[in-house]
């Protein structure tokens, strides 16, 4: 079994089929990237993985285990992280602090230990602390430490959200469209970071990008969608030159 | 010397409404909903702890912290039972939701209770103290003190504890807070729950002051001007809101002819939104409601 199968997922909205049958499966360690036009279905399959939208059907196991049923808080405890398109970040806190808050699924040592700032709670903070700052000096967030994430620039914020999401300690992290609104230096540095997370942290890794330069630098394999439905599955030159891909991109 | 007792008989007051504004920014910020049954909670925790000290005997330490988890359960359950269902739906239907909660709850105590007022105990009651050259109630002391206890552990709670940090991330983004492992749902009923438990206190400390009435629910309206005064939907604007309307009451009780007294903070209300709308403390970027 692969480390994440999912199998004939099925939504509608009103109308609209958002998902009609969507299957694939991610191996362990590898990075997965999902393509295809806008409107076919790509946010709408990690919003059912992490339990954003419930599927009228269909299953999405990781390691076995159906993600489907779980209530939506406990998706990060199952080891899924993920960031948003439109960037979902706590506006009024500082960057430390929004990495702070991806720990929030671990010990904390007590309600009142941290009342009163006993030890098990200041030992548990600084575990925590430690984690943070090791991710702050890997995604060279340092600069931005103590600044509100209201006020920072575009780029920054979506890299706080990566780290945010990487600091629940996921083993599958999923990213929507990590490199839009990204110059191309700091494209190439999230290349940089996307293999690292993989080969350091052991992160497994299903990605949404239209950069597809960045996807045939990064992905292993790549599954293109269109109108709610798979198109190709293959490697990443093998789908960019599969005939109904091009018919879906350019219409024909 | 009149200059200074009045201070002290605002301040003590002006305490109670800080308590319930305290409440009532607390259920704003976690769920945006503006609780009109809030007065009304605390008005029947008035009404149940009369009826634990005077028609069950039992001591007030013990009533107290009964009433507090009593009516702080029945305001999680408030929550769970009746206002999730309209999460996501426009604040017009808060409002209206909890306006009908609010008059539920006072008519379910004026029939099971009856209309007349009553009063109960406390150990404070009918003590007096001597600061200097001015005499205080024990029991204003008694409602200082506990004020300034609970909002100092409620601060401490939100801004120390996974908890707290968690409700504040909540109320700021819930898709993130979800998916960072933060029980949203089940935080929102706690917050319910313990601005339930807020309004009990304020209930229980109001009450020995004024009387065991159905009126208290009254209160609600003296906070909301606190809020407005003190800028709406900040923790500290709804302190300083609710110490300055107290004052306010205090003096115009005294320098302001007639019964001015009674309307001086809905006064207060009308001239700060004309005049300054986000109030004292309040959020630098205002939410049209």
């Amino acid at each position: 079994m692969s480390f994440l199968e999912v199998r004939d997922l099925a939504l509608a909205f009103g109308g609209v089929r958002a998902l009609d049958g969507v299957g694939f499966s991610v191996e362990r360690g590898q990075v997965f990237a999902i393509i295809g036009p806008n409107g076919a279905g790509k946010t709408t399959v990690l919003n059912v993985v992490t339990r954003v939208f419930a599927p009228a059907s269909g299953q999405v196991l990781l390691e076995g285990v159906d993600l489907v049923r779980m209530p939506r808080h406990a998706i990060a405890g199952a080891g899924v992280a993920r960031t948003f398109q439109n960037i979902e970040l706590f506006e009024g806190a500082t960057v430390l602090d929004n990495l702070l808050l991806g720990r929030h699924r671990f010990d904390h040592g007590g309600l009142l230990s941290q009342m009163v700032q006993g030890r098990r709670a200041r030992a548990c903070e600084d575990a925590s602390r430690e984690r943070v700052e090791a991710l702050i000096d890997f995604l060279d967030l340092a600069p931005h430490r103590n600044q509100r994430v209201a006020g920072l620039p575009y780029g920054v914020r979506k890299i706080v959200e990566l780290g945010r999401a990487l600091a629940t300690e996921p083993r599958l992290l999923l990213l929507d469209e990590p490199a839009s609104g990204l110059n191309p230096e700091e494209t190439r540095d999230l290349a940089f970071w996307i293999d690292d997370i993989r080969h350091d942290l052991g992160v497994t890794v299903v990605m949404i990008e239209h950069d597809m330069s960045l996807v045939s630098e990064v992905a292993d394999r790549v599954l293109a969608m269109n109108l709610g439905r798979a198109l190709a599955e293959g490697t990443p030159a093998e789908v960019q030159s599969h005939p109904d891909v091009v018919a879906a991109y350019l219409g024909g | 010397m009149q200059v200074l007792q009045l201070a002290i008989n605002g301040v003590s007051v002006g305490a109670i409404y800080a308590l319930v504004a305290l409440g009532l920014t607390l259920t704003y910020k976690a769920t945006e909903v503006l609780n009109f049954a809030h007065g009304d909670v605390l008005m029947l925790a008035a009404f149940i702890g009369w009826g634990l000290i005077v028609g069950w005997h039992w001591p007030f330490w013990l009533a107290l912290p009964a009433t507090l988890a009593l009516v702080g359960i029945a305001a999680y359950g408030l929550e769970r039972g009746v206002m999730r269902r309209i999460a996501g739906q426009p604040q017009f239907a808060g409002v209206m939701l909890t306006i009908g909660l609010a008059f539920m709850i006072r008519g379910a105590v004026s029939m099971g209770f009856g209309p007349e007022s009553r009063k109960f105990e406390t150990p404070f009651s009918g003590h007096t103290t001597h600061l200097g050259p001015v005499v205080v109630a024990d029991l204003n002391l008694a409602i200082i003190g506990a004020v300034l206890a609970v909002t100092a552990a409620l601060f401490v709670f939100l801004t120390r504890t996974r908890l707290g940090v968690a409700i504040q991330a909540a109320s700021q983004d819930q898709l993130a807070a979800y998916l960072s492992g933060i029980r949203v749902k089940r935080l929102n009923s706690l917050v319910w729950g313990l601005a339930g438990a807020l309004a009990a206190l304020a209930g229980m400390l109001l009450s020995p002051i004024t009387l065991v009435d159905i009126s208290l629910w009254f209160v609600l309206l003296k906070s909301l001007a606190a809020l407005v005064l003190g800028g709406f939907g900040s923790a500290p604007g709804a302190i300083v809101g609710g110490l300055l309307i107290g004052l306010i009451e205090s003096f115009a009780g005294v320098y302001a002819p007639g019964a001015i007294k009674d309307v001086v903070a809905y006064i207060v209300l009308i001239v700060v939104l004309v005049v300054w709308p986000r109030g004292l403390l309040g959020e630098a970027h205002g939410r049209r409601v």
